[in-house]
Formats: structure tokens, sequence, C-alpha cells
């Protein structure tokens, strides 16, 4: 296909049906959450769990079918092309638009689910996935980072060991940082059995080759959520702090293979799921950089101060210089959250291309943000208006999924050739 | 849908593109700015690879259909090479293009393929005025009717091979609209300054001050005819078109910066190896990227004829001037001091960089 624009169907769909649940389910609640640490949005999950299932899914997380370039012409469809990652990618933006925090406390597998669908075996995926289908919203969560391992999560001190009298694995550590780990570990009656994939070695002396993640089921005994986080913004997204003591898990819980082999493919493929998750993460901060955008040139127009698109720059105002700026940053940034999930969908090596959306959207976010409030003066700065909260909120994009320097560091390696040692 | 792949024939005009840029004008354009002058021969196998002549259709003795994404895939990798060489390359389209995408019927006949058979020929545009804050759409030169000509008078700056060109298509403002006009080199009323433009950068390149007092064009002169014409396609493909050549000239830096920083060793290793150095290519990456990506858009937008087409090229535009000088100033800083002699180009890079800001009007896709 030749270079092409025109936004497919499916997308446009998504943006205009998640418009109005932003604007009239979210938003109306995003300042209530955000003052009420900890609260569960109850209704918003139902709300989203019901109408997921009413339209036949029931997560975000890309389908099997979607990605996969073959599938729809094996069915005689004819040959469009998949969409999949493009698709989520909008959904993402346009509930971010809404609220990022509330994007987060969508129900669904979310980061657990992808690690499953990721490097889990067909048996795996039959019986770690299906759940989210279920009548009860559910969730999973991730479980890399601890205190001495964030950004160098190579540096994980979590210890798997297979007791090979019970065939499990007895799995000892801290993490913190759980996006959604109380939704997926804690058992509310209102939710599903959920679960959090919990990243350990399996042999300190190997390094990176010893890393594997588990399938660790909500109630698990020896696991406790110790504490929630506190945040400067995205407070209605639960931030969990885990310990594991002893907890036991069965033997085919484990995500790959349970042998160590000297080559460290198994923690490159995992490293590999970044590829398709930064380019959504980035999604999401320009969701958040839209609203305040928005927000902004709505408040200017009620104000009587135009745009005047198309002067030379010596003509314009530091207002609308800026606003074009900031329109500029937006733009591109949503391009290249669109190249690298059009990449992912058609099987193309997209390292790079992530993170340079990630980088970007990163620097937009933020920046686009922290403006708007600037701009709006005394009407930024209240909490009268979200554009505050929405600037405590993209904070956090630049921050997960690889902090913009991190993703630098990928990217300087991508472009000059570097291995991790060339280039620390 | 999205997609981000050229068709074949992109790609096979991308990399004969690429060809001439790599082989030809990279070689060529550290003595051309230096002598202020660009070979002949150069410009002539630059014009044979048929750029302009692929975007006339046959009806008008070319072989091919005007894309702006063809032709911002073209020019970036043409400005890749040097950007004097692709702006002096592509000069004839500045009268060609226009009068493809506005001209009356008769001058399409009359015009279009005396240029395209010819070798490189001397046409030309005369868009930027001399003034801080020139407004393409609020020039100063002027046009007047008179019952049965117009009369144009004002004083156009940066005007490409002045001098030998046989016609100018000369942007002035008809009731408070500009538009174009078709003026014969040759008109009474018309100079060009004997000495060329000397400006910071864009040497090897000859720029011109034209100035028109009381120059009289029949009516059926103005672009399109009576009616006159749509200015805003014309301007939006200049703008993207001037995006286009950023990225290849932020691009060129770019590419230098990291060869250099691959090589050169400091404190046991190279200096790509260190954040401060690698950081700094990361985000020149990231930068040429987005603004690509911004300049494709735009550039399909207004082949689609869609709406929002102009806002977009003045976007793209706008973002370009702003990446390029980050893109091109750093490529610098990466090089040091060598950066800042001209054995090396990137300080010409960084010069060129600077210009986007000003260099709407010399390109058009």
């Amino acid at each position: 296909m030749p270079i092409e624009f025109e936004i497919p169907k499916p997308l446009t769909q998504a943006q205009f049906m998640l418009k109005t649940v932003s604007e009239e389910m979210i938003r109306p609640k995003s300042r209530y959450f955000d003052e009420h640490e900890h609260e569960i949005p109850w209704d918003y999950i139902e709300f989203m769990h019901s109408a997921m299932r009413a339209m036949g899914g029931s997560s975000l997380a890309p389908r099997d079918e979607s990605p996969s370039p073959n599938r729809r012409g094996d069915r005689g469809e004819g040959k469009r092309p998949p969409i999949g990652y493009q698709l989520i990618a909008a959904q993402i933006e346009s509930l971010a638009y809404g609220d990022l925090g509330f994007y987060h406390c969508l129900p669904g597998g979310g980061l657990g689910a992808a690690a499953v669908y990721a490097a889990g075996t067909p048996e795996q995926k039959e019986k770690f996935l299906a759940r989210f289908m279920d009548e009860k919203p559910t969730f999973a969560a991730m479980c890399i980072t601890e205190s001495g391992a964030g950004s160098d999560n190579s540096a994980i001190c979590t210890r798997a060991v297979l007791d090979e009298k019970t065939n499990q694995w007895v799995i000892n550590g801290e993490k913190i940082f759980v996006t959604g780990g109380d939704k997926s570990f804690t058992e509310y009656e209102k939710l599903g059995k959920g679960f959090i994939v919990v990243w350990a070695t399996i042999d300190p002396t190997a390094g990176r080759a010893g890393m594997r993640a588990f399938v660790v089921e909500s109630g698990t005994p020896g696991v406790k959520i110790t504490k929630l986080e506190h945040k400067l913004g995205i407070r209605v997204s639960d931030t969990a702090a885990i310990s594991l003591v002893d907890a036991r898990v069965p033997f085919d819980n484990i995500l790959g293979s349970a042998t160590v082999e000297k080559s460290t493919s198994g923690f490159k493929g995992a490293m590999a799921t970044f590829d398709a998750t930064r380019p959504l993460v980035a999604a999401s901060g320009v969701g958040v950089a839209r609203a305040a955008l928005e927000f902004l040139k709505e408040k200017l127009a009620e104000n009587g101060v135009k745009i005047r698109y198309g002067l030379p720059r010596q003509k314009l105002s530091n207002i609308e210089r800026e606003v074009i700026d900031m329109e500029i940053m937006l733009k591109s940034a949503w391009l290249m959250v669109i190249k690298a999930t059009w990449m992912a969908d058609n099987k193309k090596p997209n390292a790079l291309e992530a993170s340079m959306s990630k980088v970007k959207s990163g620097d937009v976010t933020t920046k686009i943000t922290q403006k708007v409030v600037e701009i709006l003066g005394p009407l930024g700065y209240s909490r009268e208006f979200l554009a505050e909260k929405w600037m405590r909120d993209a904070k956090i994009t630049d921050i997960y999924e690889g902090t913009g320097q991190i993703n630098r560091l990928v990217v300087a390696r991508q472009i000059l050739g570097y291995s991790g040692a060339e280039l620390r | 849908m999205y997609s981000f792949d050229p068709t074949e024939e992109q790609q096979m005009l991308i990399d004969a593109v690429k060809k001439y840029a790599a082989n030809d004008l990279r070689p060529a354009a550290h003595d051309a700015e230096e002598n202020k002058e660009l070979p002949k021969k150069l410009i002539n196998k630059g014009w044979e690879l048929g750029l302009l002549q692929a975007s006339i259709p046959e009806s008008y003795g070319g072989f091919g259909e005007r894309s702006a994404v063809t032709g911002v895939l073209a020019l970036e990798e043409m400005a890749f090479g040097d950007l004097a060489g692709m702006l002096a390359v592509m000069t004839p389209s500045l009268f060609a293009l226009p009068i493809l995408l506005a001209g009356s019927e008769e001058q399409k006949e009359k015009y279009l393929p005396k240029i395209i058979e010819s070798q490189w020929p001397s046409y030309t545009a005369a868009f930027i005025e001399y003034a801080f804050d020139f407004d393409p759409n609020d020039m100063k030169t002027t046009a007047t009717f008179n019952g049965d000509s117009y009369i144009l008078n004002g004083e156009k700056a940066f005007v490409p091979f002045g001098k030998e060109a046989v016609s100018l298509l000369v942007y002035a403002k008809l009731d408070g609209q500009t538009q174009s006009f078709i003026v014969p080199k040759d008109s009474v009323g018309l100079t060009v300054n004997d000495e060329r433009e000397k400006l910071m950068s864009l040497n090897a390149l000859p720029l011109y001050r034209v100035k028109l007092e009381d120059v009289k064009v029949p009516a059926s002169n103005r672009l399109g005819g009576e009616s006159g014409h749509d200015f805003d396609l014309i301007l939006s493909s200049m703008r993207v078109a001037n995006a286009a050549t950023a990225v290849g000239v932020a691009n060129a830096a770019f590419e230098y910066a990291k060869n250099y920083a691959k090589e050169r060793e400091a404190f046991g290793v190279k200096i790509a190896q260190k954040q401060a150095i690698a950081f700094m290519l990361a985000e020149m990456r990231t930068e040429i990227e987005a603004i690509r990506l911004l300049t494709w858009a735009t550039a399909w937008k207004l082949d689609q004829g869609r709406e929002d087409a102009s806002n977009e090229a003045y976007l793209a535009s706008t973002g370009a001037a702003d990446m390029a000088m980050m893109v091109t100033d750093r490529a610098v800083q990466i090089l040091g001091g060598h950066g800042y002699i001209r054995e090396h180009p990137v300080e010409m890079w960084m010069r060129n960089g600077r210009g986007f800001a000003t260099f709407t009007g010399l390109a058009i896709v």
C-alpha cells in the first residue's frame, strides 16, 4: 500500500464513542477521585466492563487475530491490512483524553495479560486469559520494579526456586510500583479472580538469562499488598507494593522455559513486549496533552483570543506562537505513535520507532500540560479546573514504561548500532 | 488505512535521487559554496533525473502526474545531498508547478511543453520580499488592473537565477489577495540587481533582488487567466516543500554527526558511547522523524484535497524550521571545534538550518 494517512474507520468509531464516555462519564468524576485517593470507581469499572462485553471484547490487550497479517485473508474476507495495535492506541488515547488514571482502571488484562500473550504457551493463554470475558470485571498486573531495580530491571532480586517435591515454584521478594496491583490481587466481591505476573530470577548467577515471569493468582498465600502509594497524579489508579514470602505457585505458571540457557533470548523476548507497549503508553500521553490543549483553546476562545494560523511568526502574539508550537508537537507525536503501531501490526521490527514515539510523547505531554497551566495563570493553577490535574497526571508518562532517558538510550543504541555494553 | 511504504515507483525515484545526491551534489557542495558557483553540468544532471517532468501529464509533454507525496520524498533526498544544488535543479518548477496547479489551459499549453522539453530551462519565480515580517498573504508588491493589463510595482528578493531567467512568475497583491503573474524578463520597468544577494548561506545559488516599476503585463498573463487562482494551494505546496527540504538538511547533519561520533575518540572511548552525545543524537533522530511524518501527512492531505491541508502545511513548515535549527546546531556541537571549521559541512548545514524560517517560496512540490 502506498503512503496514506486515511484514518481507518474502526479508529474513528472508537474515538467517537470514547469521546462521549470521556466527557459524560469520566470527566465529571475526575476531580472526585483525584481528591479521594484509593477509592475505587466501581460505576465506571462496571459500565466499561459490560460495554466491552457487549461488544465482544474483554480488554485493550491486542487480540490474537488482529496483529496477524494473514488471518483475515485466510477467511476470505479480503486482504485488509491489520490495524489491531493502531486501534488500541486510538482507544487508549481517547480514554486518556478523558482521564489517564481512569484509563488504568479499565478492567482487563493490562500489562499482566500482555506478558502472558507475549510469552505464554497456548495452554497458558487458555488458562489465564479466558477470565477477562467473564461476567465480573477482572484485572491483571505486572510486577517488575523493586526498590533496587527500576529502569535496570536486570537487577531484580526476587527469587523463584523449584520445590521438586511438590513441583511448585517458591517465590520470595518485594515488588513496588505495581499499577493496578490491588485490583488484580485483592479479592473484591465485585471483581473476578485476577492475577499478577511476578518477575523473578531462577538463577541469580545467570543475570538476565535467569529472569522469568510467573503468574501468581489473586489470594495466593504468602503474598500481601503492603502499601498503596500516594502519588502526584493518576490517583484513581492504585499503585501497590507487594511482598512475597514463600509464595507457592504451580510449576506450569512459569512463562517461558524453566531451564536456564546461556543466551539472554528469553529476557530479550520479554523486553520485546515493550516494543508493542511503549507506543501505547505514548498514545496515553498524547491523550492527556490533547485534553489540556483543547481546554486551553476553549478558554482562550471564551476570552476572545483568536489563534491566527498562517501568519508569519513575527506577526503572532506569544500565546499564538505557543499554541501553534504545541499543535505541531501534538500532531507529530501522534503520527509517531501511529507509525510505531502500524509497524507492530505489520510485523515490522519497530524497536527504534517504539522508543522514539515514547521519547517524543513523554516530552510533548509534560511540556504541553505544563505550558497550559502557565498560560492559563490562576485558572490553570486552580483546582476548579482540570488543567493542573492533567499536568500532574502527565508527568508519569515520561517515567513509566521506560523513562525518557531509558528510551533515549534505546533510540541511541538503535541508531548507533551499539549493544548495551557499548553504550551504557 | 495508514501506510508508510512508498510505492515501487516512488522507491525507484528515491533511489535515483539518493544516488545523485550522494555522488554528485554532496561532493560538489563545499566548493560550490566557497566559489559561489554551481557547475552547470551538475544542475543539468539533476534536471535529467526528471522530477519535474514526471509531475507533468503526457498531454503537456511530461510523463507522469504531480504528487505532493512523491515530491516531498524526492526533495528530502536531494536536499540531503546539498540544499543549494537542490534548489538550483528545481528552480524551473517554481514557474512550472504553479502553472500546472492553477494555470489556465492556454498557459499550460504555452509553457509546460516548452519547459519540459528543453535542457534545464531558465524559468523562475519572484516570491519573497525584503521585510522582517514578510507575509505571503499580505505582500507589499502590488498589481492593479487598468482595463486590459496589470501594472506591477514593488521589490522582490531572493529570486533564484533572476539574471538568466527568460520569464518569472511574480507574486503580488491584487484586491487584497496574493495572485501571480507571468512576467517576461525583458518587460519594461523590470530590473534585476547586478549584484547577487549576500546571504548567510546558499552562496552557491545565484539569488537576486528584482525591482518592478510600473511593469505592464497583458491580462492573459495572470495565472489562471481572468479569474485568477487559488493562492492557498500554491502556498501550501511551497510550505510542505520547505518542510521536506528542512528534513533533508537536518538528516544530512544528523548522519554526519552520528558517523563522526562513532569515529572520534576521547577518554578512551568513541564519543558516541558517552550519553551526553548519544542522547543528543537520539533527540535529533526523534525530532527529524516527527517532522518527516508531519510533512508526509501534509503532502498526502494536499494530494487528497483535504480541507485542513493548508493549516497542516503551515504547521509542518513552522515545525520544520525549528527542528532544522535544533538538529543542525547540535551537529556542529557534536563535532566541537571541528564543526566550526568549514572543512566539515556541518557549519554550512547550520547556516542552512536557520534559513527554513525564511525559505518558503524557494521550493515547491
